[in-house]
């Protein structure tokens, strides 16, 4: 079956098989490996992007679910060159270490700090749940986070 | 980027800004043209003898190219390396894809190789096994009682490896002792669960009729070595490369049969392969870790001085263990930081039908502080003493070091009561207790509990790493490690150190790893012995860089080698600032015509480090506890942590090696175990099953150091790497324990899930 949707801002249309999962299409058919893949049972974020604006775990939609829509992942997160905020905050607080929960992290962090400017640490750290790491005891990357959200609620 | 004096200073890693856009390639991310997939059957039993396969069905499929069994491949290369040596490896290893007979669920009993992943993943549900399935011995206590069959023929028993090391008094000294106590403790099996499942990508090199092997690993060489051995193959027509690795923790520390299958049949089919593991792939074919029960037993004095200790050791060893070590790693740290003079450690090791359990951050040493610090705390709750003073009474001191240990270790520095003094200032030790002594006469609904660790561990495994410096005919400088970090951000503490040793700008080096065909042939990435060894190796090889170029700013200024220094990141002649050079002018020269007949072309460095003995960090944890009376439930309030790792080159680093190592440590006190049942089926094969430590389980941590080198290497640095996991498990059963004490409970063992707390606190 055909597929086509927005990716960082580029319109892509492929065959798809009907049962191809949305992290799969994203990794081996477009050959974006930002993207990434932790577990077999949506527990670890690994595969965190954002669909119209949403986070989504890229392992719990089929391809075809996602036909028509706008979707992010971590390649497409800078602007116009620059960092996001969240990808400097991580640089900045040595948020990663191995870096294979990093884009997952990012993009599900982004998100939220757009939504809860201001958010507490506890705040934070409920919210990350969705998200594993085994390298960073957590406890930079949420510091990155609140760096951000401080910062947004500054702004705001 | 100027800065003089990099080694010290906080700086953000060079490794990240390909890593925080999704460009890092992990071996997953690898394509190559024409490339092919495997994905593997594995055995569904813990032990069964292979009677047939049927594979017709499987290989009809349209985008399969070959369904392979053990059979087709028994002749074609050498069993999976195991632990024991050559006898070992004839009797007790099998084949990685095995042949006859299966010893653990997970075991590879055939491999599709199919155009797509999905296509291969398919096929296996048509390959049909018929097994004849045998008893298993999955329980470690059943196995080591002799109550279930040997695993292996010829075998009397599972018990395959002990060691003993006894004072000679030490049973007087435990018939004289004023008091004595002894807990049995299990240091429960747990997973590494690094967040990138491993891969191998296998591409044949035409050129030198070898491969080249992508591969999600700790030690590229060791894998590149252990491959050609297994393959009959030249060591020199194998190229492995660990590209970016997505944690390691001890699990990817050896060649694993996927590593040896990818090859082959890359070889065979003369075409790239890949295989990609999934999660429950990885619970059920990587190596767990821990896995031990422990008698213990202490002989004290009034004072709570421990005059002697036994320790036996139970270590489970499942099916085909690397190696047959952590058990007595554990015996070598059997004493902690403590003075204790009379020991009886004995280790038994079982093998069981279930995954191999070998390295895991730490690897015996976590195990060994747990038991020690543990039964600390036993003899300061029946003495009625506070923790802190039976530590302080029996702390080695000072002046002891180097201090030789009843079972053979050699401590190199410490300073344990200096530490422990910083962390009790630090977490407000005595207002903690008023503060609990408070909570017990108002009989709160919440418990709170105090617990305190400290540890030592050895690290900086041997025996040799390897180093090189280049200085560029530009000024840059390219340095190239033996070790083969995955998350220990080397390129950025390696880049600090050679920055200060040579005069070269810290953002003008690059540092590459983990590829054996650039490489100087080095060990790897374990045992926190990056820094001190391969660092130590680095800081040999900038030394080379920076006595040749001492010798051609010599010449350049038309002085004495001995007149000129290197001082401020420059080179001049002594007491004469204004003639300096920097790092690049020399460079420049040393690659021109200009250079006098004595001074060899080039600039740069290769040297080893070969470590006299083993480092000994140390800290003290301290957990502040709240258990709801109710449920049960229990929140870490506050955490402590002061580490002594001697210098720190990178303290950024460091504290993100400390934060790791905590939630690791925490995880196995709290949340996670691996669970067999009786007859070998894993029942924590994913992530819904294993607890995974999550952000909201954890407080801030508070961090604080003490500073004390180390004299075994020009560093004078200690590891950092399994330190806080160390001392973090203890120091948060300590407190559980600590605040279950009114109540009458002793011991429990971990994970303390809140339902194991309940119920303990309804049966007290
Ligand atoms: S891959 Fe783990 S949640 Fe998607
Ligand atoms: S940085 Fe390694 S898993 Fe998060």
């Amino acid at each position: 079956m055909n597929v086509s949707m927005t990716i960082n801002g580029e319109a892509v249309s492929r065959e798809v098989e009907a049962r191809t999962l949305l992290v799969h299409f994203i990794r081996e058919d477009l050959d974006l490996t930002g993207t990434k893949i932790g577990c077999d049972t949506s527990q670890c974020g690994a595969c965190t992007i954002h669909v119209n604006g949403k986070i989504a775990k890229a392992c719990t939609l089929l391809a075809a679910q996602a036909d028509g829509a706008d979707i992010t992942t971590i390649e497409g997160l800078a602007e116009n060159g620059e960092h996001h905020p969240m990808q400097t905050a991580f640089w900045e607080n040595h948020g990663l270490q191995c870096g294979y929960c990093t884009p997952g992290m990012i993009m599900a962090s982004a998100a939220f700090v757009r939504d809860n400017p201001g958010a507490s640490e506890d705040d934070i750290r409920h919210y990350l749940e969705g998200n594993i790491c085994r390298c960073t005891g957590y406890h930079n990357i949420v510091k990155a986070v609140k760096q951000v959200a401080d910062a947004a609620a500054g702004g705001a | 980027m100027a800065l003089r004096s990099m080694v010290g200073a906080n700086i953000k890693r060079k490794e990240d800004p390909g890593l925080i856009n999704g460009a890092g390639k992990y071996v997953g991310d690898i394509k190559l043209p024409g490339m092919a997939h495997v994905a593997f059957l594995r055995s569904p039993y813990a032990h069964a003898d292979i009677l047939g396969i049927d594979r017709a069905a499987a290989e009809s499929r349209q985008g399969v190219h070959a369904v392979i069994t053990g059979a087709d491949l028994q002749d074609k290369w050498e069993t999976v390396p195991v632990a024991g040596g050559r006898k070992a490896r004839a009797n007790y290893s099998h084949y990685a894809i095995s042949a006859e007979r299966v010893r653990h669920v997970g075991e590879i009993v055939a491999a599709v190789i199919a155009e797509s992943a999905e296509i291969a993943a398919d096929a296996l549900d048509e390959i049909v096994v018929d097994y004849a399935e045998l008893p298993a011995a999955a329980d470690l206590l059943t196995a080591y009682a002799g109550a279930a069959p040997p695993i292996f023929a010829g075998l009397d028993s599972n018990i395959v490896d002990t060691g003993e090391k006894k004072s000679d008094d030490v049973d007087a000294v435990f018939e004289n002792a004023p008091h004595t106590l002894r807990q049995r403790m299990h240091s429960q099996r747990v997973a590494g669960v690094p967040m990138e499942v491993r891969a191998v990508l296998a591409a044949p090199d035409a050129v030198t009729g070898g491969l080249t092997l992508w591969t999600s690993t700790q030690i590229p060489h060791g894998v590149r070595s252990a491959l050609a051995e297994a393959l009959r193959l030249p060591e020199n027509t194998l190229r492995v490369i660990a590209p970016n690795v997505g944690g390691g923790f001890g699990v990817k520390n050896q060649l694993y049969p996927e590593e040896m299958a990818l090859a082959k049949l890359a070889q065979l089919h003369n075409k790239p392969m890949r295989w990609s593991g999934t999660r429950a792939e990885h619970f059920i074919s990587t190596t767990h870790g821990r896995s031990q029960i422990a008698d213990v037993e202490v002989a004290f004095d009034d004072e709570g001085r421990i005059l002697g200790l036994r320790l036996h050791v139970i270590g489970e060893l499942g099916a085909y263990p690397p190696f047959y070590d952590i058990a007595h790693l554990t015996g070598l740290m059997a004493t902690g930081n403590y003075d204790i003079p009379a020991v009886h450690f004995k280790a038994s090791n079982v093998f069981t039908n279930t995954v191999a359990v070998a390295a895991y951050r730490g690897a015996g040493r976590p195990e060994a502080i747990y038991y020690i610090e543990r039964a600390i705390d036993l003899v300061a709750g029946e003495l009625d003493i506070d923790p802190a003073n039976v530590r302080r009474r029996n702390y080695i001191q000072p002046d002891q070091f180097p201090y030789k240990t009843p079972t053979g270790s050699t401590y190199d520095t410490g300073e344990y009561e200096k530490n422990l003094d910083t962390a009790l200032r630090a977490a407000d030790y005595h207002t903690l207790r008023t503060e609990q002594a408070q909570r017990r006469a108002d009989d709160a609904g919440s418990l709170l509990g105090i617990g305190m660790a400290t540890y030592v561990e050895m690290c900086g495994f041997g025996p040799y790493e390897s180093g090189v410096v280049r200085v560029e005919p530009s000024g840059t400088v390219t340095v190239y490690t033996g070790t083969s970090p995955h998350g220990q951000g080397l390129q950025t503490t390696f880049a600090q150190v050679v920055a200060d040793e040579i005069g070269a700008d810290y953002d003008d080096i690059v540092v590459r790893h983990g590829d054996t065909s650039s490489q100087p042939v080095g060990v790897g990435t374990f045992g926190s012995r990056s820094l001190a060894v391969g660092g130590s190796a680095i800081v040999r090889a900038s030394k080379v860089v920076r006595e040749k170029a001492i010798k051609i700013a010599a010449h350049m200024l038309e002085a004495a080698p001995g007149d000129i220094e290197f001082a401020d990141g420059e080179y001049r002649v002594k007491g004469v600032p204004g003639s300096s050079l920097s790092l690049s002018q020399i460079a420049k020269r040393a690659y021109s015509e200009r250079l006098p007949d004595d001074i060899d072309t080039g600039l740069e460095g290769t040297d080893f480090f070969r470590p006299p003995d083993f480092i000994y960090p140390f800290g003290t944890h301290i957990a502040v506890v709240e258990i709801e009376r109710e449920t049960g439930l229990i929140s870490l309030r506050d955490y402590f942590s002061v580490d002594d790792c001697g210098p720190r080159i990178s303290p950024l680093l460091v504290a993100g090696q400390i934060h790791g190592g905590l939630a690791q440590g925490i995880g196995q006190a709290l949340l996670e175990q691996v669970i067999y049942d009786e007859q070998g089926q894993l029942l924590t094969g994913t992530m819904m099953d294993y607890t995974m430590p999550r952000a909201d389980d954890f407080p801030h941590f508070s961090l604080d150091q003490t500073v004390t080198e180390t004299t075994l290497n020009p560093l004078g640095a200690k590891g950092i790497g399994e330190a806080a996991t160390i001392g973090s498990t203890p120091a948060v059963v300590n407190a559980v324990m600590d605040a279950l004490r009114p109540l009458g409970l002793r011991h429990i063992d971990m994970p303390l899930t809140p339902r194991r707390i309940w119920e303990a606190m309804q049966s007290a």
